[in-house]
């Protein structure tokens, strides 16, 4: 069977959202940005919020986010998402406000924002894309980077007496009361992607039930950050990233999982 | 129906906001203005007006907040100290790059560094220079009493939508603690959410509903694309310059000296304008009240009335540098201020008026000193 006849309509299990422009996504072949993005699309379609929902675009790699969700936008400054998600949430408490960055924007610079968005409970959800490295700017050293690993800044791999233990966000922030919904997720496989989508919906139903906080973490790969073929970042992710970043929940519904 | 109130400046400052129907105010506590968050929260304007008032965890925090309530044409505004203002920079920045309306409030104390919390004016440059990143300018208010830290707030909001830009109030730790009587006006309702996605349903971000989508950024990667959008900036700014510039003359019609000064220098120079007259020197003032856009042309043609001008600000000479880019060396120009938090007297301006300006001032075209601090 050649390929041209699988491609029908009728064999068609999975397609873009309307809520994805049809502009060319700037990201790199096998990166997971790409997948994140419309399923989060996919979940505001299917909610049918589109005419309420705000979203946030952080800078780094997703900065040019707002090209490709076709939803509306506001672009923050660097780290500042969650500050600004803040006041769009509670000028406007009917919608739904959420954030979209990455780990240098969300676990370094804009650290500040993150914890106290989150230690407010403000009725926002955080989608965090979790790729250990700063693509957009070429490698360098993320404080997700994992011991050992090498980018342009640590470029004999990342030495944790002097650059400090990668940090794990998610259990960090999910200790904050204001957080009701913590969870880390992956989107390189079928079964992850269903998963994660499934939290992605979860974290929207909480805005619209006024719970407070969502975070969902997403580890993904950066094949050109890390130097490796896509299917290899994938397999390299699986064993090291997720050793260090297991996958799953660790709040639901304001109860940490032991 | 007006009403008279005694009040500190912060607090007029933080009333007129209510009063003037904002959506919202994120701040963070400084020296010398936390009382406009210590009155706001006082206030509870969630049930007076609606009005939604959050303490943020930094001054960073804060004026991105005032980025996000902007970018769906809320009515947002922010005040600081000269330290948080510096930190406040990169969201101006991008608040100007944007094209967002916003209100910011700058009660300035000493610096450079930490500084001194006591009134100074050395923000100047920092407020009409641009300050952050890039090619852009805010419009600056400069009010002299109490009355006008009340009423520019409605005039800093009418500014910042008319052309979707930052605007800046730019008071001092003087102006800001101190009492005078002051004529609120009455209170505005807030715009409906209805309305205002009706009124700025072509650029606000509300929700994609019946139109495409908004989107908020100051992002343009392609070149002709950027150049457009300062462009687009300046134009705006050309426009303030012809339409909204703003300045008050005292005692300038028979003047051969002149005083030029801002804020509460403007209303110790008063004095000092008073002192001289009694004493038959005819001296006037020339009070910028917008800081940009700035009065040249009015100080082009009163150059060639008097025969020397005194540029007095609380500072090491700042607005002095402007006061000789308009006047264009047709007269000597001088500066005169004190630093660190020390409020000059009229007594002194008149002193260094007459030892600086009226003892060179009867050669014309003369070759302006190095300006010195007394």
């Amino acid at each position: 069977m050649e390929v041209l006849d699988i491609i029908k309509p009728e064999n068609q299990v999975f397609c873009k959202t309307k809520l994805m422009t049809d502009t060319a996504l700037s990201y790199c072949p096998g990166c997971g940005h790409g997948t994140a993005h419309n399923l989060t699309m996919e979940v505001i379609e299917e909610m049918g919020i589109v005419e309420d929902t705000i979203g946030v675009a952080p800078v780094g790699c997703s900065v040019l986010a707002y090209d490709f969700m076709n939803i509306d936008m506001t672009q923050a400054a660097h780290g500042r998402a969650p500050a600004v998600a803040t006041a769009i949430a509670r000028t406007w408490p009917q919608k739904y406000v959420f954030t979209y960055q990455g780990d240098g924007d969300l676990a370094a610079i804009g650290t500040a924002e993150t914890i106290h968005a989150c230690n407010r409970g403000e009725n926002i959800v955080i989608i965090f894309v979790n790729n250990g490295i700063y693509g957009m700017t070429g490698g360098q050293m993320a404080p997700t980077t994992l011991e050992g690993m090498k980018s342009s800044t640590s470029p004999y791999g990342r030495v944790v007496e002097t650059m400090g233990s990668p940090i794990k966000m998610t259990e960090l922030v999910a200790n904050l009361p204001g957080v009701y919904y913590a969870t880390r997720q992956a989107v390189h496989t079928h079964k992850h992607v269903r998963k994660a989508k499934k939290a992605i919906r979860k974290a929207f139903e909480n805005i619209k039930l006024r719970k407070g906080l969502s975070f969902i973490e997403i580890v993904s790969n950066c094949n050109s950050g890390w130097k490796m073929t896509p299917n290899d970042a994938n397999n390299w992710m699986e064993e090291n990233m997720f050793a260090y970043f297991p996958l799953g929940d660790i709040k639901v519904n304001g109860k940490l999982k032991q | 129906m007006s009403e008279l109130k005694l009040m500190k400046g912060n607090e007029a400052l933080a009333e007129a906001a209510i009063r003037a129907g904002a959506d919202a105010y994120f701040g963070y506590p400084i020296t010398p203005q936390s009382e406009v968050i210590e009155y706001l929260m006082a206030q509870r304007p969630e049930k007076r007006t609606g009005m939604v008032v959050l303490q943020a965890e930094s001054e960073v925090a804060a004026i991105n907040m005032v980025y996000g309530a902007a970018s769906t044409g809320k009515r947002v505004m922010t005040s600081s100290s000269s330290p948080g203002i510096s930190l406040k920079l990169e969201g101006i920045s991008y608040l100007a790059g944007a094209e967002l309306p916003a209100v910011i409030v700058n009660v300035v104390r000493g610096g450079p560094g930490l500084g001194t919390i006591q009134p100074s004016q050395a923000d100047y440059f920092q407020s009409v220079k641009g300050g952050g990143h890039g090619d852009y300018k805010l419009y600056v208010l400069a009010p002299a009493s109490v009355q006008e830290m009340s009423d520019f707030v409605e005039d800093a909001f009418d500014i910042a939508f008319k052309y979707r830009a930052p605007v800046l109030i730019l008071s001092d730790g003087l102006i800001g603690q101190m009492m005078e009587k002051v004529n609120l006006k009455d209170q505005k309702p807030r715009m409906k959410d209805e309305e205002l996605i009706k009124r700025y349903n072509h650029w606000a971000v509300t929700g994609k509903k019946g139109r495409e989508r908004n989107i908020i950024t100051s992002l343009d990667l392609q070149s002709e694309k950027m150049e457009a959008r300062v462009r687009r900036l300046m134009k705006k700014y050309k426009q303030m310059e012809e339409e909204d510039l703003r300045f008050e003359k005292i005692n300038c019609d028979d003047a051969e000296y002149l005083i030029v000064a801002y804020g509460s220098s403007a209303r110790i120079a008063q004095k000092a304008v008073e002192l001289a007259r009694d004493k038959g020197i005819k001296v006037g003032l020339l009070r910028p009240i917008t800081l940009f856009p700035y009065p040249k042309q009015q100080l082009f043609e009163l150059a060639d009335q008097v025969k020397g001008i005194l540029s007095v600000e609380l500072n090491a000479g700042q607005m002095v540098e402007d006061v000789k880019l308009a006047v264009q060396h047709k007269v000597p120009v001088e500066h005169f201020g004190r630093t660190g938090g020390i409020i000059h007297t009229p007594e002194e301006i008149l002193e260094a008026l007459e030892q600086k300006i009226i003892k060179n001032g009867s050669i014309r075209h003369h070759k302006t000193r190095e300006s010195s601090i007394l």
